[in-house]
């Protein structure tokens, strides 16, 4: 018995997608729970590109729309605060070809800083949304969004969470795909160069297509009335769709899958036909607001569901209006660094030298937790910098003199090296140092390449970002390679030393994460042989 | 109140251990047997040695990818320490799986514990076992069939 059934997590049935839709390219950053969306599409044959951060990405992506071809950018919720400058404009510009960005959202904080709601987004920079409840939704929505965003010649929202991107449901795939049209650049000058005179009727061709975008929803597939009877009605999105269906089976649900611009003809028409009508949805409530702004009569959720994702005890939690104090589980293990890893020595050199740690994100950002209790800030990518050298300006000597600004290898290239210029440009008047915790490697997220590690998503050599050359030319005079080791005086008299002098000082502690160790040997063995000319 | 036509399993463990090795096996099995399946997971913490679950359900239709806090019909432990941060999820008169009921002497590889519990959870499961032989020679690496396949017999004990 033949199945073309396929088991695949909301992430993997994305890349499938985009290579049966013929995405010509994929960029993003790695970011929990996006990461696997470039890494299966790459193990397809697609073509996937690590970016130094989310908003080149994004720009890349826009580029290849703006030449015809279809792009996607895929990255984390706060990964899209990175790129909201080059989104919000970009619907101004509108594309030619297609141009999907997918914001994978971590409501609950599984790995994340903080649990934003990215639909905001969609309204903020007036582009519409996406936004699948399973793996076949995440496979079929894409088609969709391709659609989109050709037909109306704007960026689309592809909006999911982590139980849709990481949860594993079966997936029927199509056949007989159209292939994309093909590349070709198209001049169009006062759509694409946004100074205001062209910027100004830019806006007014946006709500336009805005308008004409939420008419056609309200017959669109994408949203559809699922479930019971009622008389209680649900309106719902994502994966709390799937929860609302479990937790009240008899329930009349209406499921958004577009979820902006809404369609308030439909959604009326809906909450008119039951008794009762709750919206049930993770995080802010959006679509709640939404709604009632338009002057529909619907309940939301109490306020303490806001915080942390949604389950079927949730929703039926939500709809017995119960505020009870929820259980509180009892906390599993938590992570820490590696036996063996190489930043143990750094941060027990913080701790023992009573530094105060502007630190950073990544696997590090672990030795705030005990034994090693040696950071004092992480706020977002790259701030170890900046946080560190305000430190640095306003606090009285004595304790300036003890700030030290700790930073990953794949962070330091996303949002570092702006800091290291601020560093050069704004010196503190202690001086500054800044540690670069370079392990070869984007560790957290599953070991992913950079440009500092000079190898491309696939491993393959290219162009490498040297830390030391960098800060060297940027006008660095205190530059030091070392290689942490436990029980080794190195970092330590370096660190001392260069806290007491008044200059910046910056420390690359170089050495490759013990879990990828043997395979970055092996990518640089197979490397050199390939520079020498041989397979 | 549950879905009584859909099987709640939940695997914890720690980072490591093969828990969402063992959940893919068990999901893959469970789609060979023609099921509607779900499996969800958490992401990011394993590699540190953190805990980790997983949820597999399955049955004719599957909503929600989670098992609901107390309707799991068959929790495997794969580290005793972790039996208490995940014992909620377990029904009245659900099932507990634990290492402890493996005789782990008789592994011939002591890492595919995971799969030996497996093989004991498949006793209770409508999942023929030529579904989980092809599920488990499908999620595994060539050399390790042959110690995984014992493991599993050695669970199931039939």
């Amino acid at each position: 018995m033949s199945d073309s059934r396929l088991l695949l997590s909301g992430d993997e049935a994305i890349a499938l997608a985009a290579r049966h839709a013929g995405v010509a390219l994929g960029a993003g950053y790695p970011g929990t729970p996006s990461t696997e969306i470039l890494e299966a599409f790459s193990e397809q044959g697609g073509r996937a590109q690590w970016s130094p951060n989310e908003k080149v990405a994004l720009e890349v992506a826009l580029g290849a729309a703006f030449g015809g071809a279809r792009a996607m950018a895929t990255m984390k919720h706060v990964g899209l605060n990175v790129a909201a400058d080059p989104l919000f404009t970009a619907a101004y510009t509108g594309v030619t070809g297609a141009l999907i960005v997918i914001s994978a959202d971590d409501p609950g904080l599984a790995s994340s800083q903080n649990e934003q709601d990215n639909r905001h987004f969609a309204v903020a920079a007036a582009v519409p949304m996406l936004e699948p409840s399973d793996s076949q939704e995440a496979y079929d929505f894409l088609f969709a969004a391709v659609d989109l965003s050709e037909r109306w010649q704007i960026p689309v929202l592809y909006r999911l969470t982590t139980r849709v991107c990481h949860s594993k449901t079966l997936v029927t795939p199509r056949a007989n795909i159209p292939p994309p049209p093909a590349a070709n650049f198209q001049r169009d000058v006062r759509s694409r160069v946004m100074i205001p005179a062209y910027a100004r009727p830019a806006h007014h061709r946006l709500r336009k297509k805005l308008a004409e975008i939420a008419a056609w929803s309200e017959t669109s597939p994408l949203n559809r009335v699922a479930g019971g009877n009622g008389p209680l009605g649900i309106i719902t999105s994502g994966i709390s769709f799937m929860h609302a269906r479990e937790a009240a089976p008899d329930a009349r649900v209406l499921k958004l899958g577009l979820t902006h611009p809404l369609p308030f003809g439909q959604i009326e028409q809906f909450v008119r036909s039951v008794e009762r009508c709750v919206v049930i949805e993770e995080g802010d409530p959006y679509l709640a607001q939404t709604i009632r702004a338009h002057g529909l009569a619907v309940e939301s959720k109490p306020e303490m569901y806001r915080f942390g994702e949604l389950n079927v005890n949730r929703v039926r939690r939500i709809l017995a209006g119960d505020t009870s104090p929820e259980a509180v589980p009892k906390p599993g293990r938590p992570p820490q660094l590696c036996e063996g890893c190489a930043h143990r020595a750094v941060f027990e050199t913080l701790r023992k030298l009573d530094c105060i740690v502007a630190g950073d994100i990544g696997c590090y950002t672990l030795a705030v937790l005990p034994p090693f209790n040696a950071m004092d800030s992480c706020v977002c990518m790259g701030a170890s910098l900046g946080v560190g050298l305000g430190l640095r300006h306003t606090l009285p000597p004595d304790q300036a003199r003890r700030v030290v600004s700790v930073i990953g290898d794949s962070t330091f290239v996303h949002s570092g090296i702006t800091g290291l210029v601020e560093m050069v440009y704004n010196p503190p008047p202690t001086g500054h140092v800044l540690i670069i915790l370079d392990n070869g490697t984007t560790a957290m997220t599953g070991h992913q390449e950079h440009p500092g590690t000079g190898r491309t998503l696939e491993h393959q050599a290219t162009g490498k970002v040297v830390f030391e050359d960098l800060a060297r030319a940027v006008g660095v005079k205190r530059v030091h390679v070392i290689e942490p080791r436990p029980g080794s005086p190195e970092l330590e008299n370096l660190l001392t030393e260069s806290l007491a002098t008044n200059a910046l000082t910056l420390i690359v502690a170089r050495r490759p994460c013990i879990l990828v160790a043997k395979q970055i040997r092996e990518y640089e063995k197979c490397a050199a042989a390939c520079g020498a000319g041989e397979a | 109140m549950s879905n009584s036509q859909v099987t709640n399993i939940v695997i914890g463990g720690l980072g490591g251990q093969g828990v969402l090795k063992a959940s893919d096996i068990l999901a893959d099995a469970a789609v060979r047997a023609g099921y509607d399946v779900k499996k969800s997971e958490l992401h990011g913490m394993s590699q540190r040695g953190g805990s980790v679950s997983s949820d597999v359900r399955f049955g004719a239709q599957v909503l929600s990818p989670m098992v609901p806090a107390g309707e799991a019909d068959f929790l495997v432990i794969l580290s005793s320490d972790q039996v208490e941060p995940n014992r909620h999820v377990l029904r009245d008169r659900g099932t507990l799986i634990v290492p402890e009921q493996i005789d782990a002497e008789k592994l011939a590889n002591r890492k595919s514990l995971n799969v030996a519990l497996l093989g004991l959870l498949s006793r209770h499961l409508p999942i023929p076992v030529e579904h989980w032989q092809t599920a488990l020679r499908a999620n595994l690496a060539e050399k390790l069939h042959e110690a995984n396949l014992q493991a599993f017999e050695l669970g199931r004990g039939r």
